[in-house]
């Protein structure tokens, strides 16, 4: 048996059920990495070590007397921090949430427990979601276990890192404009975010509601589909939350493909700043498809370019009406030192905010603002609207839609630090499918100057299972994904 | 191009103090971003609705059944200051 981190969370999950190892065990065996790496890779905002022990421990209990045993029972994992936990800090790693300890838990907590998972701690991630790196969180930088002078990606870098260096067989992320794709596909891991809805956002900490999805990190495809089973479907809670009924997507990981159509949009490659390496990495993955049988065909979505700039006016006008309720009178950091109460408001929102949170929230006052309304946020809606007809057209045509999830392999950190836009531009591929409200994945496909290149793979609405089931065939016939970072 | 009275105005909007440093700075990164927010003007949108959401909800709606709300000392847990069960502010009106 190999080292118990070196685990997928389905080969620990059939180890617990054959009581050959315990949810104890296992969980020790993370701690005991987190211990040995996280002082150089950072994803941990907090680890909860002795929760997490409780929780094996009655995972184990569970296991024992064979009642309410899921594929998650006994199984570590990590959280992003954006996602509230009773009792246990939530900070989305800002300084305006450092001390907040909600009185809830998320409906996917509530999910994950009943499931009977374990979690280990929270995850580090830019300020409430808002960054491609990491770098934006007011705690400190997530470092890419495959480079350490690299980003991890973003805004969930935190949760890919823990998983990509052994320190969680599965996490939890959420994704805006690509939050989980881009920093799986820089960190080597597979990372899916489901279609607007089919999984509930309640307690998921809002940055743009209209945009926001929970997803799981996994190092498989069979993994991923075993965490979204356990998180997805209807909740009273959130009128947003769809009740499509939802299906049991590991019994469609056939391995078999042949027939599916799949789209390969040209727009994407034609895409500015996309790395040669990255394309060429795309190109095999898409022969590899066409050897397993799939019927390849060129597509196009012709309002891609225009996705960026659409995203980035309607993601700070949501972000600044959800970030407004932060007044430092319900909770959260509070300025103290004046009787004024507009002063107090200012400074509140001053020190608490970090500098790419303070841009949104000015980005999306201006452009909401008398005077901007309609060339701004109207055109963008209009645009929005373009885009999520471009999808309907081309999942006419075919299954599935590929291409790489990032232009870029992980980049230095501090590289775009001083040009916002350019970090913007790395969401390119990502973007588009969050206006929509479609679904994707992205998973290992290959590296380029020995770093990692995400393949992604987007699917129509709830078509969960079908984006997962090309995810896995692929898997079947490449180890990738079974590459890891030397630590 | 974006000048400093805006910048200004915009931060007053969103309640947010600004140091004269970061008036500069968003100053220059909004104009910049604006200005690559210009190829938006690009597109065709004639006879395009606007789309607010991507969801294919109209609504969903939950039965209106009455259950317990959290305890007020549990919600007032996280707050900054309290008095009496009730959350404790600076004066909003005070006597001229």
């Amino acid at each position: 048996m190999s080292a118990l981190h070196e685990l997928t969370l389905s080969e620990a999950a059939t180890l617990l059920r054959q009581r050959q190892i315990s949810s104890v065990e296992l969980t020790r065996a993370f701690l005991e990495r987190i211990d040995a790496l996280d002082e150089r890779i950072r994803a941990f905002t907090l680890v909860t070590a002795d929760l997490a022990l409780q929780q094996a421990r009655e995972a184990d209990q569970r296991l024992q007397r064979g009642e309410q045993v899921t594929p998650l029972t006994g199984i570590p994992l990590a959280i992003k921090d954006v996602i509230c936990t009773k009792d246990i800090p939530t900070t989305c790693s800002s300084r305006m949430l450092e001390h907040f300890r909600p009185p809830f838990n998320a409906t996917v907590m509530e999910r994950l427990q009943a499931a009977g998972a374990v979690m280990l701690g929270k995850t580090n991630m830019d300020e409430f979601a808002m960054g491609s790196s990491t770098e934006h969180s007011a705690f400190f930088p997530t470092h890419n276990p495959w480079d350490l002078d690299r980003a991890p990606g973003g805004s969930s870098g935190g949760s890919a890192a823990a998983v990509a260096a052994g320190m969680a067989p599965g996490a939890l992320g959420s994704d805006t404009g690509g939050s989980i794709r881009q920093p799986a596909a820089l960190c080597n891991v597979v990372g899916l975010k489901p279609t607007y809805g089919r999984v509930s956002r309640f307690g998921l900490v809002a940055f743009a509601s209209s945009l926001d999805q929970i997803g799981p990190f996994a190092r498989t495809a069979r993994d991923a589909a075993l965490l979204l089973q356990a998180i997805a479907g209807p909740d009273p809670r959130d009128s947003t939350c769809s009740p499509t009924p939802v299906p049991d997507y590991t019994a469609e990981l056939t391995g078999e493909i042949r027939g599916l159509r799949i789209g390969v949009p040209v727009e994407y490659w034609e895409a500015p700043g996309m790395e040669p390496g990255v394309a060429r990495v795309g190109q095999e993955a898409i022969q590899r498809l066409r050897e397993l049988g799939a019927e390849i065909r060129e597509v196009s979505l012709p309002h891609t370019r225009y996705g960026v700039a659409a995203y980035y006016i309607i993601a700070p006008a949501e972000a600044s009406a959800n970030l407004a309720r932060y007044d430092g009178v319900k909770y959260g950091y509070s300025y103290r030192d004046t009787s004024d109460m507009w002063e107090a408001l200012d400074k509140t929102r001053q020190y608490g905010f970090g500098p790419e949170v303070k841009r949104r929230i000015m980005l999306g006052t201006y452009v909401l603002s008398a005077g901007y309304y309609d060339a701004y946020y109207k055109q963008a809606q209009k645009v929005r609207a373009l885009i999520a007809q471009d999808f309907e057209h081309a999942f006419e045509q075919c299954d599935v839609l590929v291409s790489p999830a990032s232009p870029t392999v992980a980049f230095k950190l501090g590289e775009k630090l001083s040009d916002p836009y350019q970090m913007y531009l790395n969401d390119v591929f990502t973007i588009p499918a969050n206006l929509a409200g479609v679904c994707g994945i992205s998973i290992p496909s290959g590296f380029s100057e020995g770093l990692p290149v995400g393949l992604q793979i987007l699917g129509n609405a709830f078509a969960e299972a079908t984006i997962l089931r090309v995810a896995d065939a692929f898997q079947r016939v490449t180890d990738y994904h079974t590459r890891r970072p030397s630590l | 191009m974006i000048d400093r009275e805006t910048v200004l105005h915009i931060a007053q909007l969103a309640r947010l103090g600004l140091s004269d440093e970061e008036v500069e700075l968003f100053r220059q990164q909004l104009s910049s971003i604006l200005e690559h927010m210009a190829i938006l003007r690009e597109a065709d949108v004639s006879g395009v609705s606007p789309l607010a959401h991507a969801s294919r909800l109209t609504n969903v709606m939950r039965e209106d059944e009455p259950g317990p709300s959290y305890p007020p000392e549990m919600l007032l847990a996280n707050a900054p200051d309290q008095e009496e069960q009730c959350l404790k502010v600076n004066a909003v009106l005070e006597e001229s």
